[in-house]
């Protein structure tokens, strides 16, 4: 996969002066990567080709630049659900957990982190004193998990979603980029792990974020995916996913409620487990 | 919903009136500080003010300062887009009365995720 330097020239002038966005040199690899798919679904054999298409053709242009500038994660995503989590489930966690004073979060795929520290920002200002916090943040990709423990990122992606009052709160400038704090990151804790396949040891959580990723899975992965998370989430714990996810027609063991303008997915706990079946059997 | 785009820059004016414009915005443009406090005195009445630092003849920070100081446009929403990055500058920035701050490069949907952050998108944009 490549890209012809007069090629690159061209994007990176078309998305700087429609958006303002820079691809800087060094930037080919990623302009090709995005445009490859576009380049394809035109019937053009190669990215130059598909570029020299752009210069003729208006909504192609468009696309061009929606690929090369969306598709990156943001801070507080979609907003409801951190609001869910602030005005409910962390509520609710607090009160299940008054014996230990410790909360538990799964950041299932989590990217390059802004879900993570997200939620990091909201329990460093709700969580009460005393209390603790833990949030284990997990991916497939190990650069991800990298980018997550460096906890750096670039000003393009500080624009996403984070208010200004956090940004000046909880981060640092480092060169070019804005560093996560210590106290953020202490409650960050990385793992690599693949959602498709059979899960490490893993505690239970109280609250599992795993949002806009079942969608990229066959329907039996996402069945499977489903019930080993099941068995981490604590009884009364919640999990969350994106906005067009749903459990619905996948699975019956989990009850949906809406809080705020979210779906919470509650897990079903086994009839055994309420002590319903297992004393009958244990007398017999 | 109104908003006053305030920058030196045109291609910058023309990059922010169209992202605004996608969101329902009627918009005014302003080259400086005090040409935009110009059509604040001449009775424009915006929802939201978009204002870049750096600018000839008045500067975009001391714009947020005469707002501020006014109570008359008091209910005014100030947002900075501006180069200008480094921590201190967004903390007086915001200490003055600024509301949000946007730094440049930034992408549009930057922009869209600050005004829903401050309850300001005209019209519902999908997700």
């Amino acid at each position: 996969m490549s890209i012809a330097e007069s090629s690159f020239h061209y994007v990176a002038d078309l998305v700087r002066r429609e958006t303002s966005m820079l691809y800087q040199q060094g930037k080919e690899y990623l302009v090709a990567a995005r445009l490859l798919p576009l380049a394809r679904e035109s019937g053009d054999a190669d990215v130059d080709v598909y570029v020299r298409r752009l210069k003729t053709d208006a909504s192609e242009r468009r696309k061009a630049i929606d690929a090369l500038t969306i598709n990156e994660t943001s801070w507080f995503r979609d907003n409801a659900p951190y609001q869910a989590f602030t005005d409910v489930l962390l509520p609710q966690a607090i009160a299940a957990r008054q014996a230990t004073r410790k909360v538990s979060i799964w950041s299932a795929a989590c990217s390059s982190g802004q879900e993570a520290y997200s939620l990091s920002i909201l329990l460093d200002q709700q969580l009460p004193l005393g209390w603790t916090a833990e949030i284990l943040a997990t991916d497939v990709s190990t650069a991800m998990l990298e980018r997550v423990k460096a906890g750096r990122y670039s000003q393009v992606e500080m624009n996403r979603g984070l208010p200004a009052t956090h940004l000046v709160r909880y981060f640092t400038r480092v060169g070019s980029e804005w560093e996560v704090s210590p106290e953020l990151r202490r409650v960050v804790t990385t793992q690599h792990l693949n959602l498709a396949t059979t899960f490490p040891p893993l505690p239970t959580f109280d609250i599992v974020f795993l949002r806009n990723v079942l969608i990229y899975f066959d329907l039996e992965t996402k069945r499977d995916i489903l019930r080993r998370i099941h068995a981490r989430v604590a009884p009364g714990g919640a999990l969350l996913l994106g906005s067009s996810e749903t459990t619905l027609d996948l699975t019956d063991s989990w009850e949906r409620e809406a809080v705020g303008r979210v779906q919470v997915h509650r897990p079903i706990q086994p009839a055994a487990a309420f002590g319903l079946a297992a004393p009958t059997r244990a007398a017999g | 919903m109104h908003a006053l785009i305030i920058d030196d820059s045109r291609a910058m004016r023309s990059i922010l009136r169209r992202i605004v414009t996608d969101l329902g915005y009627e918009t005014t443009e302003a080259e400086h500080g005090q040409a935009a406090l110009d059509h604040l005195e001449g009775g424009l009445a915006p929802d939201l003010c978009l204002i870049d630092w750096n600018m000839p003849v008045m500067d975009g920070y001391t714009f947020v300062q005469r707002v501020r100081d006014d109570t008359r446009w008091r209910d005014v929403t100030l947002m900075m887009v501006t180069t200008e990055s480094e921590h201190g500058q967004i903390v007086r920035a915001l200490a003055a009365g600024a509301h949000e701050y946007v730094i440049k490069p930034f992408t549009p949907d930057a922009i869209v995720n600050k005004l829903e952050l401050l309850g300001l998108l005209a019209t519902e944009v999908p997700a």
